[in-house]
């Protein structure tokens, strides 16, 4: 009957070893090859440093009216435009102008990063079932997995800063792009892809001619998916070191500053919200045939 | 036959995981169903052989599911097929590696589909230029070329509207423009006007039949509507179940059914305007009646007589008498098949 009573677990001490030996061997690995990675990442490292320097020193008026004119460029809307140039006057009155810089530059940087890579995974994917009943099991684990449990290994190896804390916004932002471009693909319809073979299109040109501009609001979808998704990881990224709005929000939980984190919580909002409706706004604008006509 | 442009020998097509050792079954008479029951493949085209006409307006024609669709998409190799040859100017398009085949699609045979495939996000001006932009020709003479194009089929003024923004006999005027502009000898349209109202049809069939008064394409079309058959085709190929029926002139075929199957398509024809006097004349007596030329239908014959007081005609070939046609031998020709068949004496020559 002791079968039944209790669940047959491992042993104990096996257990333990088990666990210490993974422990230690990743240590080892980290330890011996936590330099190089990290010397792999430097560029990345230099470009965000760089990229929050500029921004940082940059005066705020022109960085004001940067960011309503490429709202302006990007939606087309004098409202929206407005309304993002009054946002960020209100962040800066508010004390929040640095932090705020630099989470737009790790914001900006990780969602370059992720549509980089993120665009070209998706076609790969959208070419070979194969390809991707491989990688979707790996996008849900990205999804998923407690950020805490892949911090953890990030730290180890490559210790506190920005690019640990970029490199978790990117894995848990990343697979939004990553779908969509890929069911865009997927999704264009069968009749004019046969036109562009018959045609006599390579592939190439299959693909940028005809199969991405029409998976364009998927992909846009998928752009603006993980812009939001960066956004929301920017608390958590603090933890690990990165400077920015999340830094004061976790001293408010740590210490009860109600205000303090009211008003760092707020700003984030106001980005997200600015680079959301400005992106959608964008992706619509790209849409243009889609409208169709009542005029013939 | 040098005369054939394209000349299609014995092709078979089965779509299923092991094809080729299918095509025996089939070429010793294992039909479409017993195929699908028995061992799960799926019977396209059986041992086809047809010969495409140079210069002229080649229809295929049959039901859904008869193969028609996927014949033509073995001319630019869209399909592959499981054994067989075609055969273009001489060269084996099975034979072609990737590179000659894309160029024999941008530059030897361009294509019209059934729902257009034109592309939403280019504009009517882009589609037209769409090929000659694959072709790799500069942008500015492609855009004359296109626009050239666009303005024979009657679409000037809408260069900068979106397909979205188009009729469905509009977009498919696009659809004819872009694969007139690569200029390619060869042009396979695929049910190209059945998705359009009878008005619009009969409209897109005169464009394409002044269009090919002028420029003497090789012309594929497939199509399951056997009046727009009659009325544009110089050849007409009948497919059943992925097998040739009968192929003929227009007038061969409603005169001539080879089976039940074509005769069933053709007893509701109009004959009177398919039927020339030629088909009819034969030699009677010396008795002088109207005269007319061969070429005409019986309708347009008949009309003529009734403004005169023949009942008989004197069919006329480049000047010279060559038969007569009475006005019984043409009631006799244009009553159905059906109603004929008791005991008419009509003789067809």
């Amino acid at each position: 009957m002791g079968f039944f009573d209790k669940f047959p677990a491992m042993e104990r001490a096996d257990l333990r070893d088990l666990k210490k030996g993974i422990d230690s061997s990743f240590k080892e690995f980290s330890r011996s090859w936590g330099e190089s990675i990290e010397a792999f990442f430097d560029p990345l490292f230099y470009f965000l440093v760089n990229f929050e320097k500029l921004l940082l020193s940059t005066p705020w008026p022109i960085i004001i009216s940067i960011v309503a004119g490429l709202s302006y460029w990007g939606s087309r809307s004098w409202k929206l435009s407005a309304g993002a140039a009054i946002s960020f006057l209100f962040i800066g009155y508010l004390g929040m102008w640095d932090n705020t810089m630099s989470t737009v530059a790790l914001i900006s940087v990780a969602t370059f990063i992720c549509i980089a890579l993120g665009i070209p995974i998706g076609v790969a994917m959208s070419k070979s079932d194969r390809l991707q009943s491989t990688i979707t099991p790996v996008l849900d684990i990205m999804q998923t997995i407690p950020i805490f449990v892949y911090l953890l290994p990030v730290v180890m190896l490559l210790g506190i800063g920005k690019v640990p804390g970029l490199i978790a916004v990117c894995v848990y932002a990343m697979p939004p792009i990553v779908r969509l471009t890929n069911l865009g693909l997927r999704l264009v319809d069968k009749e004019i892809l046969e036109a562009a073979d018959a045609f006599g299109s390579n592939y190439r040109q299959r693909l940028f001619s005809v199969q991405l501009p029409l998976a364009l609001p998927n992909i846009f979808a998928g752009v603006n998916q993980t812009i939001m998704m960066a956004l929301a990881m920017v608390v958590i990224a603090s933890m690990i070191g990165v400077k920015g709005l999340g830094v004061p929000v976790l001293q408010s939980i740590q210490n009860q500053y109600l205000a303090l984190g009211m008003m760092n919580g707020l700003a984030i909002v106001a980005l997200a919200i600015i680079f959301d409706r400005v992106s959608q706004k964008y992706g619509k604008r790209l849409q243009r045939h889609r409208e169709g006509g009542s005029d013939v | 036959m040098s005369d054939y442009k394209i000349e299609i020998k014995n092709l078979y097509k089965i779509f299923g995981p092991n094809d080729k050792s299918m095509v025996e079954l089939v070429a010793n008479g294992t039909g479409k169903q017993e195929l699908l029951d028995k061992y799960g493949h799926v019977l396209g085209l059986k041992n086809v052989n047809i010969g495409i006409l140079a210069n002229s307006v080649n229809v295929i024609m049959g039901l859904s599911g008869s193969g028609k669709s996927t014949l033509i998409r073995h001319i630019n190799r869209l399909i592959e097929p499981t054994v067989g040859e075609i055969i273009v100017d001489g060269e084996n398009v099975l034979g072609m590696n990737h590179e000659k085949i894309r160029d024999f699609r941008r530059f030897g045979a361009s294509m019209v589909f059934q729902k257009f495939g034109l592309m939403p996000h280019r504009t009517v001006l882009e589609n037209g230029m769409y090929g000659l932009n694959i072709q790799g020709m500069a942008s500015g003479e492609a855009e004359k070329q296109a626009k050239h194009w666009l303005n024979r089929v009657g679409l000037s003024g809408f260069e900068d509207r979106f397909p979205a923004q188009l009729s469905g006999g509009m977009q498919q005027r696009v659809g004819l423009a872009r694969a007139l502009a690569t200029d390619a000898d060869i042009l396979l349209m695929d049910e190209a006007f059945s998705a359009l109202d009878p008005l619009i049809r009969a409209d897109m069939q005169t464009i394409l039949l002044d269009l090919q008064a002028e420029l003497h394409k090789t012309i594929v079309f497939i199509t399951h509507d056997l009046d727009e058959a009659l009325r544009i085709g110089d050849d007409i190929a009948i497919l059943r179940d992925g097998e040739l029926i009968q192929k003929g002139t227009p007038q061969n075929i409603v005169l001539k059914p080879a089976d039940d199957y074509v005769a069933d398509f053709t007893k509701d024809v109009n004959r009177a305007r398919v039927l020339t006097l030629n088909t009819l004349s034969h030699e009677t007596g010396s008795k002088e009646g109207l005269r007319l030329d061969g070429d005409l239908s019986i309708e347009q014959a008949m009309q003529q007589m009734v403004n005169s007081e023949y009942n008989l005609v004197t069919v006329m070939n480049d000047g010279t008498p060559i038969g007569q046609v009475s006005l019984s031998d043409m009631v006799g020709a244009i009553s159905r098949p059906d109603a004929t068949n008791s005991g008419s004496t009509t003789t067809y020559r």
